[in-house]
């Protein structure tokens, strides 16, 4: 291209070198309106890029704060629900148990006092032998003296007394034995009392959980409002990794609803044609199984909404009546999708057989195999399949939830990274034509470096000749006054 | 609320995903046996060649068999025709006494004497007629021939005749006892036949004398 502009063409370096000489004087005489020019070009360019970054950096400021309040709300949002679903806990609990305490009280207190009675009938002694045993005393005090009579009357009152012993000895069994049973008798009230004060605790205990739940998602909420940064990053934190995992559930979910797809578009060319084609890709037996399945997915939807599982659409504003119909309804329309789906299952298992066979025939190498139980595995596979899917499809709307409010925390927090890196790269690209527009100042100047020097040299050339003019001129004195003569 | 309408507008996408111009994906074949001469040997492989149609064709497929005979430019030629329904099932019966038509006329063939002469051409301007009545988006005409076409002079054959937008493949093009003397009016022939069918319009023109792999010239797609 600038070959034509060689003096010498088979010497393009002396040729460049001598072009740069005749431009030189130009170049020179050009020097200021070039340096100009090229210091309002790099600002030209300067000034859009520092604009540009600012804006971003104002807009990644503005959106963080948007964020912020977002995750807030969110996160406020989520603990609100928390406690709710807390509360109305404690409040199932002290309806269902605590409501009956007064009675149960009552109860406890019966079994007590009727314990305690039992217990005092069953410490009462019987009384002890009557005054005759002083009597007795006195007598087993005589001596033996080998007199007959007496020893007679001695064995008379000894056998007397084995037979009051023993008497006395049965009595005294008899009523240990009324007593055991006294205290066995007692041993279902016991029971009975410590399985009621076992329940109170378990109450209590259960209770004192539910209140520590809400005591610290109390403080977390209090957090919230009080916007500390802790919380904050606690929030963030949960969202990615309810991101996340919502995520790798929604995959997972779209698996099933792939399978689910593929087990009813064929049967479903029977219902609305084989060939038939909507786009130029997709069947109309395709669109159809599809539709089904979002059919299904939207029942779940708003099955788990009814349950208050999930809130992803406005039902707060119907009443309980409404809700449970809405409950009612989806429940039933998956129900029938479900069976239609197990329909659809067995007759996509005939179309398969009745086209192997045709295939087999047309081949006239047919294989026919024996249609037991074992054949109708697949069969009944693909109903379980068929019926369970729908109902599975229905949880989607769990993680469709986290998916879809984490999803905007997160999707906000990479957009503010993003549009920083932008403000980031904005700001190192005027940096870099600010730098640049130094530099080709400077590379002009090292161009036309030879008239330069000239000139400073001549400039030096010139200072030393008027630095010299002034050490040769003698100071200048004030003119000598006229002569005293002339004054006087 | 936001986020019902965000399901929504996913859905939206979802089934507008691979949207395009709705093109026509029906098939129509039409199979001309020639059934004049010696010819009338191969009956059987053209048996083979049906029912692996059969086996191929989807519902609102359209499938047709005639013979190649003195002149063939009559719908008494058409041995048998179906237009599959829609429904898989139904389909499925149809290409079932489909075939068996085609076993009997392929068993009355082999025992009967061929045709004098072979009007090949008539047999195309009736398969052209028939596909384009079909209104099918691709549609193919099959020869089962030796492409070696012979009318009586009474015959006129010899007008421009139109296959527009009609492949044709030529299947099991035998060699006949001239043309092992000179290969190079086989090559002439089919030379002949390639440029009549272009100049009459048609998108392709294949000589298959592979029966093994027949996937490969009715791949569905492509």
């Amino acid at each position: 291209m600038f070959r034509s502009l060689y003096i010498w063409p088979e010497r393009p370096l002396l040729s460049l070198l001598a072009l740069l000489v005749l431009a030189m004087p130009f170049l020179y005489l050009a020097r200021e309106p070039m340096h100009t020019l090229l210091r309002r070009t790099s600002r030209a360019m300067v000034r859009p890029l520092r604009l540009g970054a600012r804006w971003l950096g104002d807009a990644a400021a503005k959106l963080r704060t948007r964020n912020r309040e977002v995750l807030l709300a969110h996160g406020s949002r989520e603990l609100r629900l928390s406690i709710e679903r807390e509360l109305e806990r404690v409040t199932t609990l002290v309806q269902r148990d605590l409501e009956g305490y007064p009675a149960l009280q009552r109860k406890l207190m019966d079994e007590i006092t009727r314990i305690e009675e039992d217990y005092k009938r069953s410490g009462e002694v019987p009384p002890p032998a009557p005054e005759w045993v002083k009597a007795i005393e006195s007598l087993a005090k005589i001596r033996a003296t080998g007199d007959g009579v007496v020893e007679r009357i001695l064995a008379d009152i000894r056998d007397s007394l084995d037979d009051i012993y023993k008497k006395v000895v049965a009595e005294y069994r008899a009523s240990y034995q009324g007593r055991h049973k006294i205290l066995s008798s007692c041993l279902p009230f016991w029971r009975s009392a410590s399985q009621t004060l076992s329940q109170v605790e378990r109450n209590i205990t259960s209770l004192n959980d539910s209140a520590a739940k809400i005591d610290a998602n109390v403080i977390k909420l209090e957090g919230i409002f009080a916007r500390r940064t802790e919380v904050e990053n606690a929030l963030t934190s949960s969202a990615s990794t309810q991101f996340f995992i919502s995520s790798l559930v929604m995959l997972i979910a779209f698996g099933g609803a792939y399978v689910n797809f593929k087990l009813i578009s064929l049967p479903m060319s029977a219902m609305v044609g084989g060939g038939d084609y909507i786009t130029d890709t997709l069947r109309a037996s395709e669109i159809a199984a599809l539709v089904i399945i979002l059919f299904e997915t939207l029942m779940g939807l708003f099955l788990m909404e009814t349950l208050r599982f999930t809130s992803l659409f406005p039902f707060g504003n119907i009443t309980e009546k409404m809700r449970r119909r809405l409950m009612w309804v989806s429940l039933a329309i998956l129900l029938v999708l479900a069976g239609v789906e197990v329909a659809l299952a067995v007759m996509r298992d005939s179309i398969i057989a009745a086209d192997v066979a045709l295939k087999q025939t047309l081949g006239s190498a047919a294989v026919q195999t024996e249609a037991g139980w074992v054949t109708r595995i697949p069969t009944f596979g693909q109903m379980i399949l068929g019926f369970t899917l729908p109902f599975a499809l229905a949880f989607v709307a769990i993680p469709l939830e986290y998916f879809v409010g984490s999803g905007r925390i997160v999707l906000g927090a990479g957009l503010t990274l993003l549009i920083r890196g932008a403000a980031f790269s904005l700001r190192v690209g005027a940096s870099l034509a600010n730098e640049g527009g130094k530099l080709a100042v400077n590379f002009y100047d090292v161009l036309i470096f030879v008239p330069l020097a000239i000139e400073r040299w001549v400039g030096k050339a010139r200072d030393t000749t008027a630095r010299q003019d002034k050490l040769e001129r003698p100071p200048a004195f004030p003119e000598p006054a006229a002569s005293t003569e002339e004054v006087l | 609320m936001k986020a019902a309408t965000h399901g929504f507008v996913l859905a939206a996408v979802v089934l507008c995903a691979g949207c395009g111009p709705a093109v026509n994906h029906n098939q129509s074949v039409y199979v001309l046996v020639d059934t004049s001469g010696t010819y009338t040997k191969e009956v059987v492989k053209a048996q083979g060649v049906v029912n692996y149609l059969l086996g191929n064709l989807d519902p609102g497929d359209s499938l047709a068999v005639a013979t190649i005979k003195s002149r063939s430019f009559s719908e008494k030629d058409i041995v048998a025709k179906v237009s599959l329904t829609k429904d898989p099932i139904q389909a499925n019966s149809q290409k079932r006494a489909f075939s068996e038509k085609m076993a009997q006329f392929a068993h009355t063939t082999q025992t009967a004497h061929g045709t004098a002469y072979t009007d090949i051409t008539g047999g195309l301007v009736q398969a052209a007629e028939f596909l384009n009545e079909t209104g099918a988006g691709r549609k193919t005409i099959i020869i089962f021939s030796d492409m070696q076409e012979e009318l009586d002079y009474k015959t006129v054959r010899n007008f421009p005749i139109k296959l527009d937008g009609i492949r044709i493949i030529a299947l099991n093009v035998s060699k006949l006892g001239t043309d092992n003397v000179d290969p190079r009016r086989y090559m002439g022939r089919l030379e002949w036949w390639e440029k009549r069918t272009r100049a009459a319009g048609a998108t392709e023109w294949r000589v298959v004398n592979d029966m093994e792999h027949l996937e490969r010239v009715f791949a569905r797609r492509g």
